[in-house]
């Protein structure tokens, strides 16, 4: 990461003339820096998938199986038939660049192959090839070619330069989701053992110890005391938090990330004081101890795999309903896949808020109900005792996580929430929030640092738009609704925009709630002195 | 190179229409069989297609979401954006297709002063929508030679089309306007490096097409006048399937209909399949309502089970009775 050039200096480096070469004949570059690690061969074997062995991206031989070409047109074919989308998409695609400068990979790096339209061309010029008569017969003229080791190496680089954030499908007249042409392509290479540790490592240990980062049971346990212990410091009263247990009428998840990082676990705190609060019946767990899901980056089968714990346990310890936490792509599984293929929970019933009496009729097929509408409807019902000026510090913006904006619509909760808990709150510029919101750069699984550049890069507009408020409203707080964003935009805004730091929007209702019979406040969660209160 | 290609192309159509016509005698071709022909190519090509795509399943409901989801009472939800019952989606689509909903959103990117600008560029959404409008208003004014007697919303939507009542005979608007819109797309794709960049052969050569189309309708109605009645004659007899080939049709007609046969049986092998292919995209056509009601995935499997919990405890049941954790089986 040494040689991350400055801001300024990446800035100036941006072009958007493409080269003069066509792009069927741009080679790619394989420095390092370009891709992601690998994924580790102990980490493909636990999880079942093919063809582990040690490999690098840089050289020439991939020690790919003898067959791949065939596994990736079978594997094609097999996806054509299983996904509308998938055919659809390939085929009605007019080339008309809507999409095109509409990707915050290509806005930062004016790598023409980042467009969203030749980033799904570099897919569908395969497909013309192998599934259409008029493109094996005139290969030039419809832009089709044969599938070869290089073409596969491209994919790589590209399809792991896409965060599934959907923005590009957003303008594009007819709905092509460069996302799920993605979701595809990652498909077909997990099939030859191409893929990333970053999300092959996360994705076995989901599976094996309930969470993303491995963190196991015992000590889960003792982070959750950390934290009722930092409570405690803060409030002068101590929580009491179940895990593991039966006979609790709500289940809560969220993303480990929250457990774990900082600033999750300010968040994490958050939830926490919330539900002392207001007296929720409820239980974490350690077996479904992680909300987001890498299998999403990985395959369908995966992504139902990891995610069918989240009902085995509710199913197990006997609740009624589930109550899910901050997190971006564990709610755009629960919203558009769950109910599909984890379902339906005929065991659990319509989640009903116990504190107002509010049924969530917007849940009433997968159970489970996003935090921030859980506390705005405690906050519409007058049922929390807060005090907005403990964050009065505090200047905020609000960032709006892809998942949850664009394959869900959670724009006007997070906001409602934010305004309760906070009197400076200032809105970044039109075009980069709420549906129209840029990616963190990091999601699906490219939260890692060995494609720092690339993600300063994929950062640019998200931090122009937070710099334009810091500027102009000394905005000194970003707050997200999503655990990979939490890790990820604080490199982001340290590059782009010094000075503003990241939290979760329950950090804030953290701040302000009055728990009872409580101290006097002399630091925020953070352990950082209340300006005005200090001892 | 790729326009070129496709511009030598379309030459190259217009010339075998002429050669085959002038020289060659090929009228009764070009004039009856090529078209019932095209027609029918057109026809079961885009019902092969549509049958194609739909025999797909949508295993998921994966609508992109342009707005406030609906949520609680007190959150306004936006309907049309982000849909929940079939209404909503269905007027979503409506504007979608009627209107061009996503491509009205359009910005463009610009880099200033170490900033990455955005301003509005609604330019293609309303030349798109220029050209794909007149384009409709042309096909339904050529129905005229269809028909005997002729429905009277055609000759109402003519009137409309003529209403400027500019010079003889009388200007269409649709016919100026389809130029405007598909010169501007094609110069769009010329001048935007990007949009050159991304261009194939297939994509210069329907707007060249169409161009050449457009170019020969007005030339046959402004400069060679050709003979109405006798064209009328023709397409009739191509409807009642009784075929005769009028004696005065100027050559230009044939060159006209070659090309827009050939525009019809290119149709369904090309990305023109977009406009059957809107109709099914799950992005758009879908309510957002997978948290609300059932939606089934065909091929679902149910023998993808998670790690079960047994196993896991298996795992950590030591430590975790260490921690004080509940177990279900004790050690
Ligand atoms: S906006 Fe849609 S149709 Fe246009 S180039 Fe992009 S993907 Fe293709
Ligand atoms: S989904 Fe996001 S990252 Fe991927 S191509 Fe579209 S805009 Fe770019």
């Amino acid at each position: 990461m040494a040689d991350l050039p400055k801001a300024d200096e990446l800035f100036k480096s941006i072009n958007y003339t493409p080269p003069s070469t066509g792009w069927m004949d741009t080679p790619v570059d394989f420095s390092p820096g370009n891709w992601c690690y690998p994924a580790k061969v102990d980490k493909l074997e636990y999880l079942g998938l093919p063809n582990p062995r040690v490999w690098n991206p840089e050289d020439v031989d991939w020690k790919l199986p003898e067959n791949w070409q065939d596994i990736v047109h079978e594997g094609f074919k097999e996806r054509l038939d299983k996904y509308r989308s998938l055919k659809v998409f390939m085929d009605v695609c007019v080339r008309c660049g809507a999409c095109a400068d509409k990707c915050h990979f290509f806005i930062g790096s004016g790598d023409p192959k980042n467009m969203p339209v030749l980033r799904a061309e570099l897919m569908r010029s395969v497909y013309r090839k192998d599934f259409t008569m008029a493109g094996k017969i005139l290969t030039t003229l419809t832009g089709s070619r044969v599938m070869t080791e290089d073409v596969l190496k491209e994919w790589f680089i590209y399809f792991y330069q896409c965060t599934e954030c959907r923005r590009c499908s957003l303008f594009c007249p007819y709905g092509i989701d460069t996302a799920e042409i993605t979701m595809m392509a990652r498909e077909l290479l997990t099939l030859c053992g191409v893929n990333i540790n970053w999300i092959m490592e996360p994705a076995a240990n989901c599976n094996r110890t309930g969470n993303h980062l491995g963190i196991q049971p015992h000590a889960f346990k003792d982070i959750v005391e950390f934290m009722v212990d930092d409570i405690e410091e803060v409030t002068g009263k101590r929580i009491n938090v179940p895990i593991n247990e039966k006979g609790h009428e709500v289940l809560f998840i969220t993303p480990s990330g929250d457990v774990f990082a900082d600033p999750g676990i300010y968040t994490f705190m958050g939830y926490l004081m919330l539900f002392d609060h207001i007296g929720l019946d409820y239980t974490l767990s350690t077996y479904a101890s992680e909300g987001g899901n890498f299998g999403l980056f990985t395959s369908a089968d995966m992504m139902k795999k990891i995610n069918g714990k989240m009902y085995a346990e509710a199913k197990r310890l006997g609740s009624k309903w589930i109550l899910g936490g901050e997190c971006g792509h564990m709610w755009r599984v629960i919203n558009q896949y769950m109910d599909t293929m984890n379902g339906p929970a005929d065991f659990l019933q319509v989640p009903k808020s116990p504190i107002t009496g509010t049924v969530f009729e917007s849940a009433a097929q997968t159970k489970m109900v996003h935090i921030t509408e859980f506390t705005a409807d405690l906050m519409k019902h007058d049922k929390l005792n807060l005090d907005p000026t403990r964050n009065d510090h505090i200047r905020a913006t609000f960032h709006d996580s892809c998942n949850p904006a664009r394959a869900m619509g959670l724009l006007d909760e997070p906001r409602y929430v934010l305004n309760n808990v906070l009197k400076n709150f200032h809105e970044m510029p039109e075009q980069t929030i709420r549906e129209q919101t840029f990616c963190c750069a990091g999601g699906s699984g490219l939260n890692t640092d060995e494609i720092m550049e690339i993600r300063m890069r994929g950062g640019l507009p998200r931090g122009n738009a937070l710099k334009s408020v810091q500027e102009e409203h000394d905005v000194n707080m970003m707050a997200c609704i999503c655990a990979i964003d939490r890790a990820t935009l604080i490199p982001l805004s340290n590059y782009w925009a010094p000075g503003v730091d990241v939290c979760g929007v329950h950090e804030l209702v953290g701040n302000a709630l009055i728990l009872d019979g409580e101290k006097e406040r002399e630091t925020d969660l953070r352990l950082e002195p209340l300006p005005g209160k200090e001892g | 190179m790729n326009a070129l290609y496709s511009l030598v192309l379309v030459f190259a159509l217009v010339l075998l229409a002429l050669f085959g016509v002038e020289t060659a005698h090929m009228a009764k071709l070009f004039g009856t069989v090529l078209p019932v022909v095209a027609v029918a190519v057109f026809l079961v090509g885009f019902a092969y297609r549509m049958i194609k795509w739909a025999k797909s399943p949508v295993p998921f409901c994966i609508p992109t979401t342009g707005g406030q989801q609906k949520s609680l009472d007190f959150i306004h939800h936006n309907k049309f954006d982000n849909p929940v019952t079939t209404g909503q989606t269905f007027i979503r689509m409506v504007l979608e297709i009627c209107c061009f909903r996503s491509l009205f959103r359009n910005t463009t990117v610009g880099l200033k002063d170490g900033r990455v600008t955005y301003a509005s560029a609604k330019w293609l959404w309303l030349f798109s929508l220029l050209f794909h409008y007149s384009f409709l208003l042309i096909v339904i004014r050529h129905m005229r030679l269809f028909f005997e007697p002729i429905p009277a919303v055609i000759g109402f939507v003519e009137m409309l089309d003529g209403i400027m009542q500019i010079g003889t005979p009388r200007m269409y608007m649709s016919d100026v306007l389809i130029m405007v819109g598909v010169t501007f797309l094609l110069a769009r794709r010329l001048w935007d490096a990007k949009l050159r960049y991304i261009s194939l052969v297939t994509d210069y050569f329907p707007l060249l097409l169409i161009i050449s189309i457009a170019l020969s309708g007005i030339y046959m109605r402004f400069i060679a006048h050709v003979d109405v009645v006798a064209i009328k004659q023709l397409t009739m007899g191509i409807v009642t399937f009784h075929p005769v080939i009028p004696a005065n049709v100027d050559v230009s007609f044939y060159v006209h209909i070659f090309l827009v046969c050939t525009l019809l049986i290119y149709f369904p092998f090309s990305k023109l399949m977009h406009a059957g292919g809107v109709f099914l995209s799950p992005t758009r056509n879908l309510p957002n309502n997978s948290r609300i009601k059932h939606h089934e995935n065909p091929w679902n499997d149910p023998n993808i089970k998670p790690h079960s919990y047994e196993a896991y405890e298996d795992d950590f049941r030591e430590p975790m009775i260490e921690a004080g954790l509940p177990v279900e089986k004790d050690a």
